[in-house]
């Protein structure tokens, strides 16, 4: 079942004539008879949970926004997504930017915010543009700028264009970078709900999680609370990439297995060359990497599925976390080494460096990862970078000190032997790879 | 403000009432002593400062009387606002024993750790924390990160290398002065302290973000390398001054004032700002109305007897570079600082090249 997705196809989608006549801009016109409570309270019947990696509901962050009198509110859309291995966002607004148009009057309307904006990451330099024309459409045609269609409602859409950097997704250096200043995290509380940007209640939304609203409102909270499972409800966008046959973004239901998602043709349509898995990020770069025979089945034996809990099964020992939805596969030829040094070095590049564990620790990870990479690493690093990861994490004024903590936790948990045969074998590491793990329980998979 | 109500608070099971909206960090120095979290990056006097270095970490054991769910995570003391009854655990606790060694050893992996030479020693805020917290060994093996210098201005250079990036400097400037000319560049690592273009600072306040830093990365350009802080004798002094309160701190030697910094309390933040006039100008003991010995604190590292049951390294040098030393000049030998019981305060100087000779015949 597609919700965001079901007219991506149609061409010339993009464009405001084609969207309307496909039965675009009908969920606004339903949500401006509605009162803003009401539309918030379909969110929270919806069980929306927010899309951007947190899977914090939706609807009970809007509810938390404070009114005080006289104070302008603001919605805010993150679309700084800078997660490595996520894309979604961009598919969203580069082919459906009048689904996302809709998600942000509706979702402004519903907090009360007369001005709202939308954050995107500096490299995406051709979308900006893409929702401008949008939202020029969209105001020619009235849905955007003083009293839309008769409600008394008025909202202006501006879009904000990031200077490139990862720390700017998360949402108080969102704000920062907003305001225009430079784009430190800032120390919570208060908590954007109340003091955001410019010192005004502001909520922070992921796109995918404000185009969702669209189709919550043409459907209804209830309808919308039963597709999906258990908590997680509704359809999900991921961006599948690494060794897959067939990459992209795929629209998918929560009920979907995660061997079904990797190997149907239906989906990504397994792997190259009929190569084996080895492992796999289920959800961007920063939630923990799982083996193959955990990413498939669980600790406790039972089928592991696409959606919020089934991915968590096990906390961080033996699962992981659905996170962005940036869903990285690696085949039996990758190395974790190098994997975990790469994204170290990420982490350590984007360290805003506001606070020390997170500005020296980054940087400490990836010198060490890069020695044992390079043949020059010792066994007592493993022990060291262990260390290094747990100071790190949770201690940090933002997120990104976990993010950045997290790859490297689950790499020795889980692969603790490559890593012990790269600083065992320095030369043979330097000529070819460990292959998969004895534990990583490989799948037989005609080809 | 007398219908703040007042909020209990125990800390390492130690309860003090506090007024709400007071910091847990400051409820902490309400108790005094041990149980107050060291802070790198925590100025009271600056607003919005704090949340940055780690180092005042606190468990929250009772979030409040109202909700005692403890805090899943570790708390930044110098932000976060007690509750009614709340219960935080500060040395009484491992997790934040083990987490504060963390971030002295991350503070410390691109330290310069050049202590012997920086103007700072002595009186500097890492050192302390190093020598209360830290390790003796670094498990970083790595070359450490280092910048060049610069001058801001003649009167104040900065030493990127020894940084820690508190911002406390970023902030004076901001606060105190009209126009904020330097502040953070890039991100991460090679986050730095910079102003456009290597302009000058040029304020008549600028000279405080000396006093607020707590390493040797900005020092005073007229008191570089003139002498050791241990050496001076610090006296409470003032004088008529139209910018700012005049009320500061002379550092002398015998009759020569080697440098001036505004008086600091006893968590070693400025009482009053003072303007570079003060600082930089008035180097003559006739400039000043001397009030009184300062008194000194007695949480710096150089106080003696501190760290008398200190554990040393157990490898000497010989050990380490596998033969005898070959010394141009022993000074170990003949400096009275070295020698067992020594009363630091009774010292005249540092030992020189004439007690050498006089120890030789």
């Amino acid at each position: 079942m597609k919700l965001l997705l079901d007219k991506a196809h149609i061409e010339g989608i993009r464009y405001y004539d084609v969207w309307k006549k496909n039965g675009g801009y009908q969920s606004v016109e339903k949500a401006l008879k509605m009162a803003p409570e009401e539309i918030v309270e379909e969110v929270k019947k919806s069980g929306l949970r927010g899309r951007g990696g947190a899977g914090f509901p939706t609807g009970l962050k809007w509810s938390f926004i404070a009114k005080p009198e006289g104070v302008p509110r603001h919605l805010v859309c993150n679309a700084d997504e800078s997660e490595p291995g996520t894309f979604k966002d961009r598919y969203l607004m580069e082919f459906l930017p009048h689904l996302f148009i809709e998600g942000m009057i509706i979702s402004s309307y519903a907090l009360g915010s007369n001005t709202s904006y939308i954050y995107i990451r500096g490299e995406y330099a051709w979308i900006p543009d893409i929702l401008e024309q949008a939202i020029a459409e969209a105001k020619a045609a009235g849905y955007l700028g003083k009293n839309i269609l008769g409600s008394g409602f008025d909202l202006e859409i501006y879009v904000h264009r990031g200077a490139g950097a990862y720390i700017c997704g998360e949402e108080t250096a969102l704000i920062e970078s907003l305001e225009g200043k430079r784009g430190n995290p800032r120390i919570k509380p208060p908590f954007p709900a109340v003091q955001g940007a410019w010192m005004r209640p502001t909520v922070v939304n992921n796109v995918e999680t404000i185009a969702t609203v669209s189709p919550i409102i043409m459907i209804g909270g209830e309808e919308y609370g039963k597709i999906g499972v258990g908590k997680s409800t509704g359809t999900k966008l991921i961006s599948a990439c690494g060794n897959l046959n067939k990459p992209g973004v795929y629209e998918i239901p929560f009920d979907l297995s995660v061997e079904e998602f990797i190997f149907s043709d239906d989906w990504c349509g397994g792997i190259p060359k009929g190569k084996k898995l080895k492992a796999c990020i289920p959800g961007g770069s920063s939630v923990p990497i799982l083996p193959a025979n955990l990413l498939l089945k669980t600790a406790k034996g039972d089928t592991r599925l696409m959606n919020y809990e089934s991915l968590a099964d096990g906390g961080f020992a033996t699962g992981t976390a659905l996170g962005s939805g940036g869903f990285i596969v690696l085949d039996e030829d990758q190395c974790v080494v190098k994997h975990t040094y790469t994204l170290a070095r990420f982490y350590r590049h984007e360290s805003c460096g506001q606070c020390s564990p997170c500005r020296e620790g980054t940087g400490w990870m990836e010198k060490i990862l890069l020695a044992i990479e390079k043949g020059k690493g010792k066994l007592s690093d493993i022990d060291l970078l262990w260390d290094i990861q747990r100071r790190i994490e949770g201690n940090t004024i933002c997120p990104l000190g976990d993010a950045a903590a997290w790859p490297v936790a689950a790499a020795i948990r889980h692969f603790r032997d490559e890593f012990e045969w790269h600083i065992l074998n320095p030369d043979e590491a330097q000529t070819h790879n460990y292959g998969i793990a004895h534990y990583a329980d490989p799948l037989e998979i005609a080809v | 403000m007398a219908d703040v109500p007042n909020f209990k608070v125990t800390i390492d099971n130690i309860t003090v009432e506090v007024p709400a909206g007071t910091t847990i960090l400051e409820a902490a120095r309400k108790i005094g002593g041990d149980i107050a979290p060291p802070t790198m990056c925590y100025y009271s006097k600056l607003k919005g400062s704090g949340g940055k270095c780690r180092t005042c970490l606190v468990e929250v054991s009772k979030g409040s009387e109202k909700d005692p769910r403890p805090m899943p995570k570790l708390m930044a003391s110098c932000r976060t606002t007690v509750m009614d009854g709340m219960e935080v655990k500060n040395i009484t606790s491992d997790r934040v024993k083990d987490a504060r060694a963390g971030v002295v050893e991350f503070l410390l992996i691109n330290h310069p750790l050049d202590c012997p030479i920086c103007d700072q020693a002595g009186e500097c805020k890492l050192q302390d924390l190093g020598y209360d917290h830290g390790k003796a060994g670094t498990r970083y093996e790595f070359q450490r990160r280092t910048f060049p210098k610069h001058n801001l201005g003649d009167k104040i250079q900065l030493h990127m290398t020894r940084c820690i990036l508190c911002y406390r400097c970023v902030m004076t400037a901001e606060q105190l002065t009209k126009k904020r000319e330097h502040g953070v560049v890039d991100r991460g690592d090679h986050a730095q302290i910079a102003s456009y273009l290597d302009q000058h600072l040029d304020n008549e306040f600028i000279g405080n973000i000396i006093d607020v830093c707590p390493v040797g990365a900005l020092t005073d350009r007229t008191f570089r390398f003139k002498n050791r802080v241990w050496f001076l004798k610090p006296l409470n002094a003032h004088r008529d001054c139209p910018t700012c309160s005049g009320k500061v701190t002379i550092w002398n030697r015998g009759d020569e004032v080697f440098r001036v910094t505004a008086r600091k309390d006893q968590w070693g933040e400025v009482e009053d700002w003072i303007c570079n006039e003060c600082r930089f100008e008035k180097k003559k003991t006739s400039d000043w109305v001397i009030e009184e010995v300062s008194p000194v604190s007695r949480h710096s590292v150089i106080n003696q007897n501190k760290y008398f049951n200190l554990d040393k390294p157990k490898e000497t040098i010989d050990e380490i570079i596998g033969k005898k030393p070959r010394l141009f000049l022993d000074i170990h030998n003949v400096s009275k600082v070295n020698e067992k019981n020594r009363d630091l305060s009774m010292i005249e100087g540092p030992a020189n090249s004439k007690d050498f000779k006089n120890k030789q015949q």
